[in-house]
């Protein structure tokens, strides 16, 4: 396990290395809009001597290979340089949003596990019945549904027509986070965050069970005379369930990425959105930090979930053997 | 692959049963004959069952994907000649000429948005950008993905690694993201939007495209072929390209779902199509102050992607069950 754990982290550098060369890449001046200097000078009058002193700060007078090195240097230090429009550092202004993405893809993850799953199970316990032909449409439906539109939909029933029809008593509130945040906020916004992948859940969650349910050993357990109930509880759905699991775990990285649509739709206060802003106004740190501390983050997460296949799966273990 | 073999030793026909070119029975009544689903419906007249062919045959069948085709053949037939139908029956797309904010009715059927423009004839010509940049984009992908996949399959060791190496940088970043940071570079508009939807679609390609190399590789026909002495140019377009070309039309025909939706936001966040061009992700951005006021400027652009996106997953599903590919889901 050690051993698998530490080979992963190998693996994990040359990707690392190659996101962030790929970056600096984008980063070139010249390859994008805009003087990075006149953007950090801002309002001030440029002189001469002005653009020295910002170029001698910010390395922008060396060598590329030597300007990579100073931004891999500085990313390995946890410096992720300043912001050109806001003169704060990164690091600080990425801080204030990460928890709040993180409470909007748990929220959204929480959907997906009760309504997924959920649906999953019904749909291929009663198969063919009114129920699965219901899940398997929405699911077709849902996937094909851009999330920002859903996002816009929702807030038009629940915010607005739902107002106006009773009166102004019965509403869901339809951006931002609340002041100071609550539940309520949150319920459209994970809503429609999770929509695709609640879809993706429960075609999932169907195709495992009806697998599961196809096997000796339930029909073992039924023969033995279990109930039915026993027997997609206790013994299809903990098969079936390790894939799911997977996904779910895959896509609580990815959500913590940030998610732009989403957060823009409903004013959320998150990493996605102000990455989109940063590109916006062309704050280059901003939008590169970002990225980069999305893209670490999204790999933890994932090998986390592929150490969890083995603590759930007893049949997989990582040793010294090839994967 | 395909379900129909011909075998020697098949029956051949009484006069007035079904018969295939060669004459032989399609339709096998002997006790434990193989019954061959659709073989019925094989004019007498096919000469050669290519794959294409095959796959029609079933796909035919499949009623949601036979929608989906309808579907997306009306509504690029509609946007392509739309000119045809400027101004006798609807609108050109820019003119503002009429009442603002009118609601649906006979002369405007989608309602008219905040500058007085039909929203129904924004809503076909918003097909344009797309309808183009799914096939485009996904066209770059695969031309991408097919090359480097193929080289990355077929002569394997450092080179491989390489590519893979490269692929797996591209599926760190979080999709978003990665276009938007690309866009930035590159600029807006449905050009640039063509190009970066492209260059990020690769690695899935050529991961598909790579392990299906993998698996006929090692097949007997591939090394007769090269035993014969024909080149690797020829084995890979001659031998391999058919043989591991289904997985690649399946994930093409979704993917192209998935690069609409991306256009669609692009365009909805103000980094794809700009104005006065229609699309639908630009109109549905003009839409969000509105939506008290003006539902159905939200209602029928989004309802427009909606449709043609289900489409080409629906296709996608047919083919793939044509096509007998097996896939994770």
């Amino acid at each position: 396990m050690f051993k698998y754990v530490m080979r992963r982290l190998f693996q994990m550098i040359p990707v690392f290395l190659g996101v962030t060369l790929m970056l600096f890449v984008l980063r070139i001046p010249g390859l994008l809009p805009g003087d990075p200097i006149q953007l950090i000078v801002g309002e001030r009058e440029l002189t001469p001597a002005l653009r020295a002193e910002i170029e001698e700060k910010n390395h922008l007078n060396e060598p590329l290979h030597i300007q990579y090195g100073y931004y891999v240097g500085g990313l390995l230090q946890g410096d992720l340089g300043e912001s050109y429009q806001k003169s704060r550092p990164v690091t600080e202004i990425l801080g204030d949003k990460f928890p709040n993405t993180f409470r909007l893809a748990f929220a959204a993850i929480l959907v997906e596990i009760i309504v997924g799953v959920l649906a999953g199970i019904i749909s291929a316990v009663k198969q063919y019945s009114f129920w699965d032909v219901l899940v398997t449409l929405s699911t077709s439906v849902l996937v094909s549904v851009p999330v920002f539109w859903l996002g816009m939909l929702l807030q038009m029933f629940f915010g607005i027509k739902l107002k106006e029809w009773t009166g102004g008593s019965v509403f869901l509130p339809i951006s931002g986070m609340g002041n100071p945040p609550d539940f309520v906020h949150l319920i459209l916004p994970a809503i429609t965050l999770a929509s695709v992948s609640t879809a993706y859940v429960a075609r999932i969650m169907r195709s495992q069970m009806l697998e599961a349910m196809g096997q000796d050993y339930i029909r073992t357990a039924m023969a033995k005379g279990l109930t039915e109930r026993a027997v997609v509880f206790k013994h299809a759905l903990k098969n079936a369930l390790i894939p799911v699991v997977t996904y779910i775990g895959i896509d609580l990285g990815a959500l913590m990425g940030g998610a732009i649509l989403t957060e823009s739709v409903f004013s959320w206060p998150g990493v996605g959105r102000e990455i989109y802003l940063a590109v916006l106004q062309r704050d280059w740190p901003v939008v590169m930090g970002g990225v980069v501390v999305v893209v670490v983050i999204v790999m933890f997460v994932n090998l986390l979930v592929d150490i969890s296949y083995a603590a759930l799966d007893p049949r997989i273990r990582y040793g010294g053997a090839a994967e | 692959m395909n379900g129909r073999k011909k075998k020697a030793g098949v029956p051949f026909a009484q006069a007035g049963e079904p018969v295939d070119a060669g004459g032989h029975l399609l339709k096998d009544e002997r006790p434990g004959a193989v019954a061959i689903p659709g073989a019925a419906d094989i004019p007498a007249s096919r000469k050669t069952r290519t794959l294409a062919g095959d796959a029609w045959l079933r796909l035919r069948k499949n009623k949601l994907a036979i929608a989906g085709l309808v579907w997306l053949v009306f509504i690029a037939v509609m946007t392509i000649s739309a000119d045809l139908w400027v101004p006798e029956f609807f609108a050109d797309p820019t003119s503002t000429e009429f009442e603002g904010l009118e609601p649906p009715s006979a002369a405007h059927p989608f309602g008219t948005d905040r500058i007085g423009r039909d929203v129904f004839s924004r809503v076909v010509y918003g097909a344009r950008p797309s309808l183009s940049v799914g096939v485009l984009a996904v066209s770059i992908s695969l031309v991408l993905g097919l090359i480097f996949g193929a080289l990355s399959g077929y002569y394997g060791g450092l080179l491989d690694s390489f590519i893979m190496r490269t692929a797996d940088v591209f599926f760190a970043f979080p999709y978003m993201l990665f276009t938007i940071a690309l866009l930035a570079v590159l600029g807006p508009g449905l050009q640039n939007v063509f190009i970066a939807i492209g260059i990020l679609g690769w690695p899935s390609i050529a991961r598909v495209f790579r392990s299906s190399i993998l698996s006929v590789k090692e097949t007997e026909y591939v090394d007769a072929a090269r035993a014969m002495g024909a080149s690797d140019l020829r084995i890979m377009s001659r031998h391999i390209l058919p043989n591991a070309i289904a997985p690649i039309i399946v994930y093409g025909t979704m993917s192209i779902g998935g690069a609409i939706i991306t256009e669609a936001a692009l365009s909805y966040l103000g980094m794809g199509v700009q104005a006065p061009t229609p699309s639908w992700g630009s109109m549905l951005s003009e839409a969000k102050a509105l939506m008290t006021a003006a539902p159905w400027l939200t209602i029928w652009p989004g309802f427009a992607i909606l449709t043609t996106v289900l489409s080409f997953v629906l296709m996608g599903d047919g083919m793939r069950d044509a096509l007998d590919v097996k896939m994770k889901d």
